[in-house]
């Protein structure tokens, strides 16, 4: 199968082994420390069966807006929860207190909950102890991150801006440094922590009539070049000036990878098997799925993978299930359906759990020649506002913004003014018209963990013109 | 039973410094007898913004950013409680109970902001996250453009408020909510054609305790509530489905006496009666028809263009890299001038209606509220502030002789975040005239009638909007003919709000909101009410939805 990605081709620091899992940053638990708080809470429990998560974080920010700071600050917090189960009563109480006192309150709590719960005939039991792949998602210089550094940062869009008085930039840089830890009365135990970073841009023109956006993520703040990202928001906003109305329509699109990640990256929700099989989702037909059936065009392979190095991932779910790869769409045909344990056991399948992220494979062409390809079509670079309009179809809507470009003979020649769209990723991804190479987005509406290509589609439906800018 | 006064004077000591933890609440009872409450009933709120503890941990976070470095410092002490059941068919899907304090502390050193949470409610907890704060906003220094300003309030040194539900929902035996909810599935599933029914409460529980280096030292709690329920039918032969819900009960800054009066047992039949008519509703041919809109989707019309538009961070630019900016500016150019309607529009911001889900007693700038027109008389006259944002208007207040104050819409989600500015509850004002939702009908030749929010989108700026609804009725020659379906509407604000031609009066004023109102990087939810009576809008541009696959 092709993914489209190369591990060999990652650095190789991200893949060594977790050498340094007991030294953490401030506020968050090591391996040790979080097998110690599972350990305690699950002595004290006197429930039938007890799952204990444990999450702590260390989360670092700084917020800048019309060419000055605005806000910056730091959150140290670790929460733990606990479910308690009396043969499938089952009730969770989440609590910050880590002291014993907090703990034994915790657990008894959640037992008196579960007392009094009615039955949940879905329950299945805690599952024993699992095997999971290692996935080194840490680095110390992200968790280590100064405020010196984010401001740094913030410089490289705040300086030009103010400098050249033609521009006003907005932006925010977030780090995360964070472990997870699940553990039952059964035996499992599950640890795993990562760091991640994220740096979104926007500038807007003092004229009012331009805007660009750009981001980045990696697991690795040192990876993200933020003065790119600084340089191609603003180169961004100085094109987009004093865009023009077309009429609204069916037209050829190339989405950028963003673009294509904010809506395409919808459909992660939409591979629920319980979903199809009751007849209430876009992969259910009368009597069945489309499982195994031709739904997109057959360029397209969508899959999820926790140790896809483009966007590292926790290997387990919050059952402590291992997460595996999963190719939900493999050559346009629909491959495989998201199973949790009780719709497994009852359909006859293996459980997926909740499912890492989401990959489009890569295509052979590059954006510049997606572009030069079309003789008349519209480029976008951002959506915005995506809301569900009819799940039995995909059916959404929204609008484009932050750069939208008129394009003609094979050339980007103008800003064109923003469209509201009603469509659906099914109907675009059956009117490709060509892929690109896939990148780590930094984020939108699809949610955080996309990885997409840039694609071309045609009939893509905007429905009416919207003024703002 | 120890008492968190108890265990301050006690446990503090044997820690060797002030410490509060959720431990030092009442503890559950080991055997809860037929519909026990968890905790005891009815019982009052242990007094934790009342506690000399509380009070004195407050004051050593805000003395350690003084020493420090802070020139003006503020600080939240809060425990945030959350509990939820939800169901689905004949089952309890989850029961999820969340407790968690902590303290927040931000301040100000040479005009740059910084802050700091901790979940450590020890005096070297608060004290260390004060010199985080302080720490970061000294290294912010070095990209500042401008010193940050501070509108004058009032010290208010020791004040309390507490919102105004009678019954705690956190006193309910969770038997007793997954029994209601149960009862309103079965009734639900008894309709032909409904097959699934999704059902859940959700209750918020806030103690709040605030003060700065102003003296302001002010303490509250506040509860909210919510029941959702949706209803789906599915066509025989699966080719189509149909939902209501799952917003059929408007969520509501009130307690359990709110759940009871929602009594979804009896209504659950009508909300599953409403999906499986849905499956069998025409789809709407598209076109222009005048627009009546209940309150329960008109609020959020209201919310997101409205509400959003007018919060003056947006219009300076403060959130364009994230929900985007507003057409309601530069200020200097729209406050008193932008027509937004017709004379008989008139907008409040108000943190004082009673039940609504961001009324409040003091803000999280220690600000006491005063209700204040947004839209008067179809013009927009202000902006939603804060502490920080109102200077920014200092020459429209002057010019109009009004106080430099702000409109205390500061707000954090819990002590984990720094506040800025959200909305406070945003609401039409209802007309002169006695008239509700059938008068509206009644006048109406042609038209479209909307219930409920469904789907909604809005461009960055507030111009472009959709808006679908979970039931829409066709109406002609003033009387409801039937359902549609797949209808939504498209407009423009300024242009729609324009278009305004009937209100109802105070009699058929109520409130929509919503739990979860997104906003911020990073993001946080911001529960708020909008009022309304049922509007009607001449010439609305309705559009079909539908695709097949």
């Amino acid at each position: 199968m092709s993914r489209g990605f190369d591990i060999d081709g990652a650095p190789k620091s991200l893949f060594a082994p977790a050498s340094s899992e007991n030294r953490a940053p401030s506020g968050v638990l090591t391996r040790d420390e979080a097998q110690a708080v599972v350990e305690r809470a699950v002595k004290l429990s006197k429930a039938d069966a007890v799952r204990v998560s444990v999450q702590s974080s260390r989360e670092t920010n700084l917020r800048f807006a019309d060419n000055q700071l605005s806000t910056s600050g730091v959150t140290t917090n670790t929460t733990i929860r606990v479910q308690s189960v009396f043969g499938k009563r089952k009730a969770s109480v989440v609590t910050n207190d880590r002291s014993e006192e907090g703990l034994r309150r915790a657990v008894q709590q959640s037992e008196a909950l579960a007392r009094l719960a009615p039955e949940d005939p879905e329950y299945l039991g805690e599952l024993p102890p699992q095997q999971y792949t290692t996935i080194n998602a840490w680095s110390d210089r992200t968790a280590d991150l100064t405020a010196e550094d984010r401001a740094k940062a913030a410089l490289s869009a705040l300086a030009p801006a103010r400098a050249g008085k033609e521009l006003t930039v907005a932006g925010f840089i977030i780090c995360n440094a964070s472990a997870t830890a699940i553990g039952t009365n059964t035996g499992l135990f599950a640890y795993h922590r990562g760091t991640n970073a994220n740096y979104t841009l926007t500038a807007r023109t003092n004229d009012g009539t331009g805007s660009g956006w750009a981001g980045a993520e990696d697991n690795d703040w040192a990876r993200i070049d933020y003065q790119d990202v600084a340089n191609r928001a603003i180169d961004k906003a100085r094109r987009s000036r004093n865009p023009v109305a077309i009429e609204p329509g069916r037209y050829t699109v190339i989405f950028e990878p963003e673009a294509a990640a904010n809506l395409v990256g919808l459909m992660r929700n939409a591979f629920q098997a319980r979903a199809a099989d009751e007849g209430r989702s876009a992969f259910s037909k009368p009597g069945g799925t489309k499982l195994g059936e031709k739904i997109v065009d057959e360029r397209i392979t969508m899959f999820s993978d926790p140790a896809d190095p483009l966007m590292l991932d926790s290997p387990f779910d919050n059952e402590g299930l291992p997460r595996s790869a999963q190719t939900w769409i493999r050559n346009g045909v629909l491959n495989q359906l998201a199973y949790n344990r009780f719709w497994a056991n009852r359909q006859g399948k293996t459980p997926t759990g909740n499912s890492a992220g989401l990959h489009m494979a890569d295509g052979t062409e590059t954006l510049d020649s997606l572009i030069a390809g079309t003789t008349r079509g519209v480029l976008v670079t951002r959506l915005f506002y995506l809301r569900p309009l009819d799940q039995r179809t995909l059916m959404y809507t929204g609008l484009t913004r932050d750069g939208t470009f008129l394009i003609e003979n094979g050339k980007v020649v103008r800003p064109i003014k923003n469209f509201r769209f009603n469509d659906s990723p099914l109907f675009m991804l059956n009117n490709l018209e060509g892929i690109g190479k896939s990148v780590r987005t930094a984020g939108g509406e699809g949610g955080p963990g996309i990885v997409m290509p840039p694609i071309k589609v045609r009939d893509f439906n905007f429905s009416s013109l919207s003024d703002a800018v | 039973m120890t008492t968190r006064r108890d265990f301050l004077r006690t446990g503090g000591v044997a820690l060797g410094g002030l410490a509060l933890s959720p431990t030092l609440l009442p503890a559950l009872p080991s055997t809860l007898p037929g519909h026990a409450s968890l905790f005891p009933p009815a019982a009052p709120l242990p007094p934790l913004y009342t506690d000399p503890a509380t009070r004195e941990l407050m004051m050593e976070a805000l003395d350690a950013a003084k020493r420090a470095g802070a020139s003006w410092a503020d600080v939240r002490i809060s425990r945030n409680r959350n509990n939820s059941v939800q169901t689905r068919e004949k089952q309890v899907t989850d029961v999820v109970d969340v407790d968690t304090m902590g303290c927040g502390v931000r301040v100000l050193v040479d005009g740059c902001w910084g802050f700091a949470a901790t979940q450590e409610l020890t005096k070297a907890g608060v004290g260390g996250a004060a010199q985080e704060a302080v720490a970061l906003a000294k290294a912010n220094r070095m990209a500042r453009d401008r010193r940050v300003e501070l509108a004058p309030t009032p010290a208010h040194p020791d004040v309390t408020w507490r919102s105004s539900y009678t019954i705690d929902p956190f006193t309910i035996a969770v038997e007793e909510k997954a029994d209601l909810l149960l009862r309103a599935n079965a009734a639900a599933l008894t309709v032909t054609n409904v097959r699934f029914v999704n059902s859940g409460l959700s209750f918020v529980k806030e103690e709040r305790n605030y003060a700065n280096t102003e003296g302001t030292v002010t303490t509250q709690d506040y509860v909210r509530s919510w029941v959702t329920m949706s209803c789906t039918a599915v066509a025989p032969d699966r080719t189509g489905t149909a939902v209501r819900g799952p917003e059929v009960v408007q969520p509501a800054g009130r307690g359990w006496e709110y759940v009871l009066e929602a009594d979804i047992v009896n209504n659950a039949k009508v909300w599953a009666g409403e999906a499986a008519e849905k499956l069998t509703a025409r789809p709407v041919e598209p076109g222009r028809y005048d627009l009546i809109l209940h309150p329960s989707q008109l609020f959020l019309t209201i919310h997101e263009s409205i509400g959003h538009s007018t919060e003056l961070d947006r219009a300076m630019g403060y959130e364009a890299n994230y929900a985007g900016t507003s057409f309601i500016s530069p200020p200097e150019k729209v406050l008193g001038s932008l027509r937004l309607g017709p004379p008989m529009m008139n907008v409040i911001g108000n943190r004082s209606e009673v039940g609504a889900l961001a009324t409040i007693g003091y803000d999280d700038d220690g600000v006491q509220p005063e209700d204040f027109h947004i839209v008067k008389d179809g013009v927009f006259v202000d902006y939603q502030t804060t502490r920080e944002q109102a200077p920014w208007l200092r020459s429209w207040y002057e010019k109009n002789g009004k106080p430099l104050r702000s409109h205390g819409c500061a707000y954090a989600q819990s002590w984990a975040d720094v506040s800025f500015q959200r909305m406070p509850n945003v609401s039409l004002q209802p007309g002169d005239k006695d008239i509700g939702w059938d008068d509206l009908i009644a006048a109406t030749d042609k038209g479209i009638a909307m219930i409920g929010r469904a789907s909604y989108s809005i461009d960055q700026q507030r111009y472009n909007a959709q808006f679908g609804a979970q039931l829409c009725y066709e109406i002609r020659k003033g009387k409801i003919v039937g359902q549609v379906k797949d209808a939504a509407y498209q407009m423009r604000t300024p242009d729609f709000w324009n278009t305004l031609d009937m209100l109802g009066g105070k009699k058929s004023y109520m409130h929509g909101g919503t739990f979860n109102d997104g906003k911020g990087q990073p993001g946080q939810a911001n529960a708020v009410s909008h009022g309304c009576p049922p509007a009607r809008f001449r010439n609305a541009n309705i559009i079909n939805t539908g695709r097949d696959v």
